[in-house]
């Protein structure tokens, strides 16, 4: 339980900079999920949190403590690998029981024991503590991965993609489970996932990278409804958002060169005429692959639309957003 | 499977497979058996031409290793009547037995040197291993080259210089000496056997064990060491071979006490020339050690060798 902070952190591998002059603070109780395609920064980001990696400049700190120079240990902090790494040679429930007998917890034995178990109900694991740790199945590997950072009571608990070698239905739960955790233990959460679903319903903040810089940190809300720009809106949102250029339905406000539409911008029966390309039932939802103009849009209509590919629907706008040459959000 | 699988072996395929093998064992065991049967034999049986396949085994050949024997008068043989079974051998040859050979006192040289280096060896080897895997090191590829390099040559290529360094450092025929060269020739084949098996484990695991309240060298020794027992076991096999085997130095740098088990061997001199029994008999117990601890780990071995190959 504790606010992270990052000031001027910069990292490089190599000729690489895989962190440019990221600030960011994360309040005490937050739920942060990263967010951002592979090579953003987000799981180095994590690792200079952690303590695994050493910045080349800047500083970290952890509940108001400076601890860029501290090893991870030290550090105290729980984090889940997106490669599953348990220990092969242990059980799961020496796996389980490995952070609580470190020197730093040192933890009694019947400790342990209740630990271990109630983490291990708590991911349907029970039945498998005697396992071989390399007997288990991929999703039963992560679930020990996770549980070995539930056991501790760390400052805060670092997560990278955890979730991701999970089938759906376990995804899901496991969703619900994180989430309740969390708010339960008021613990401090940074995690990094590709899953848009994931990113709205766990986080608290929201942050965008993009090729090592901070690009945006806010609500999931405020990225979705407000981004900073075309990449930060490509983040959020499913069907994602159409961008096309800025004039195509007519006038476009001066030094604007993009037009941005989530599906629930554009406005149908209405306006200027789009070639129905393909329909896509997806039972909740019916998604629309529309032509206009020679570009494609994508959006959502009525689960139960009579529309067939071919037909013509009439679309404009609706509050859109309009973005400059750079990409960077105008109006 | 059908008979035209290309995977599952014909039962020809077997049968030749299986021959060939057996043939290359037989041949590869042939030597074996050969030094095996000729400690059990007599001085005349163990030179006999044609040799002997079948003969009546005697324990001459180790009595005779074991113990320093002298001739005596008749009057004083008569006088004292053999007591053990082994007195009773040497009688034949109107000898009774003085005190024990040197070979007892060669061997455990050659277990303190053996076992000793060897574990030197794959220690600080181990060590230097992980260094050389985890650490970013500068000139790591110039130093694991300038590592690989002593072996490039046959150690005994410097055995004149190594042979006036211990002359100067009055190291000749100690234990400490040779221990340290067997620990500095194995040493690099040490480094880089045990570098490839900890390359292959991943560093999550210790990243891991960091992570979860250990310090750097406890996540070596909980996380690190156990994953690594197959690579540790072969390297030390290795290593063991090598300086339990090893002769040319130790002719050269040993005369007495420090004097392993393979230059003495050879010296062991019977009645009227070579005792080849007793010969016979001392390269029968000096390959025990090495088999009984390459049956102890041959687990390890077998995955040591295949390792790499297994991981997903």
């Amino acid at each position: 339980m504790a606010e992270v902070t990052l000031r001027n952190i910069t990292k490089r591998f190599g000729a690489t900079l895989a962190l440019d002059d990221v600030s960011m603070t994360v309040p005490d109780g937050a739920f942060v999920v990263l967010l951002g395609p592979t090579g953003a920064g987000k799981t180095t980001t994590l690792r200079l949190i952690s303590g695994l990696d050493a910045p080349d400049g800047g500083e970290v700190s952890i509940g108001g403590r400076d601890v860029t120079d501290l090893t991870p240990a030290q550090r105290n902090v729980a984090m889940v690998f997106q490669q599953y790494s348990l220990y092969p040679h242990m059980t799961v429930r020496d796996n389980l029981a490995f952070p609580l007998k470190s020197p730093l917890l040192n933890t009694p034995a019947d400790d342990i024991t209740r630990k271990v178990g109630r983490v291990a109900e708590m991911l349907q694991i029970s039945h498998k503590l005697d396992n071989k740790a390399t007997a288990l199945s991929g999703g039963e590997m992560q679930r020990v991965s996770i549980g070995r950072a539930l056991v501790r009571d760390p400052a805060v608990f670092l997560m990278d993609e955890p979730l991701s070698s999970l089938d759906a239905k376990l995804r899901a739960d496991l969703r619900v489970e994180l989430k309740s955790i969390q708010s339960e233990s008021r613990a401090t959460f940074l995690y990094v996932t590709h899953d848009q679903i994931e990113a709205m319903t766990m986080a608290t903040h929201v942050g965008v990278l993009e090729q090592g810089r901070l690009i945006q940190f806010g609500t999931p809300r405020e990225v979705y409804e407000t981004p900073v720009s075309i990449y930060a809106a490509g983040r959020l949102g499913l069907p994602r958002i159409n961008i096309l250029p800025a004039d195509i339905f007519g006038a476009a406000p001066p030094g604007t060169k993009w037009i941005g539409l989530r599906p629930e911008q554009i406005r149908q029966g209405e306006g200027h005429d789009s070639e129905v390309v393909r329909v896509e039932h997806l039972g909740d939802q019916t998604r629309l692959h529309l032509r206009f103009r020679n570009h494609d849009v994508v959006t959502v209509t009525d689960a139960h639309t009579e529309l067939k590919a071919g037909e013509t629907l009439k679309i404009r706008p609706e509050n859109p957003y309009y973005f400059d040459a750079t990409g960077a959000r105008a109006f | 499977m059908s008979d035209f699988s290309v995977i599952a072996a014909s039962r020809t395929q077997k049968w030749v497979a299986g021959t060939l093998v057996v043939g290359y064992a037989v041949i590869t065991l042939l030597p074996l058996l050969w030094i095996i049967a000729t400690g059990f034999k007599s001085p005349s049986d163990a030179i006999a031409y044609p040799p002997k396949i079948f003969f009546e085994p005697t324990l001459e050949g180790y009595v005779n290793l074991f113990t320093t024997r002298t001739r005596q008068t008749a009057e004083f043989l008569a006088a004292n009547p053999p007591q053990t079974w082994y007195e009773e051998i040497v009688r034949k040859y109107d000898m009774v037995i003085a005190g024990p050979s040197r070979f007892g006192g060669r061997f455990m040289n050659s277990v303190i040197i053996g076992f000793v280096s060897t574990f030197l060896s794959v220690f600080l080897g181990t060590l230097a291993a992980y260094a050389f895997s985890r650490f970013r090191i500068p000139l790591k590829d110039d130093l694991m080259f300038f590592i690989l390099s002593t072996r490039m040559m046959p150690p005994i290529a410097v055995a004149i210089p190594i042979f006036l360094m211990f002359r100067a450092l009055g190291l000749s025929d100690t234990h400490a000496g040779m221990i340290m060269l067997y620990t500095a020739v194995n040493l690099s084949l040490a480094v880089w056997l045990l570098k490839g098996f900890i390359d292959e484990i991943p560093r999550e695991y210790e990243e891991a064990a960091l992570i979860d309240g250990y310090t750097r060298f406890q996540a070596f020794y909980k996380v690190v060491l156990p994953q690594a027992a197959t690579g540790i076991a072969s390297t030390a096999i290795f290593c063991l071979i090598f300086a339990w085997n090893e002769y040319a130095f130790a002719v050269l740098l040993t005369s007495g006490t420090a004097q392993t088990a393979p230059p003495f061997i050879p010296t062991i001199i019977g009645v009227g020339g070579q005792d080849w029994p007793a010969v016979a008999a001392g390269a029968t117990i000096f390959l025990l050690p090495v088999v009984v601890f390459t049956i102890l780990l041959r687990k390890h071995l077998l995955r040591g060798i295949t390792f790499g190959a297994v991981r997903k």
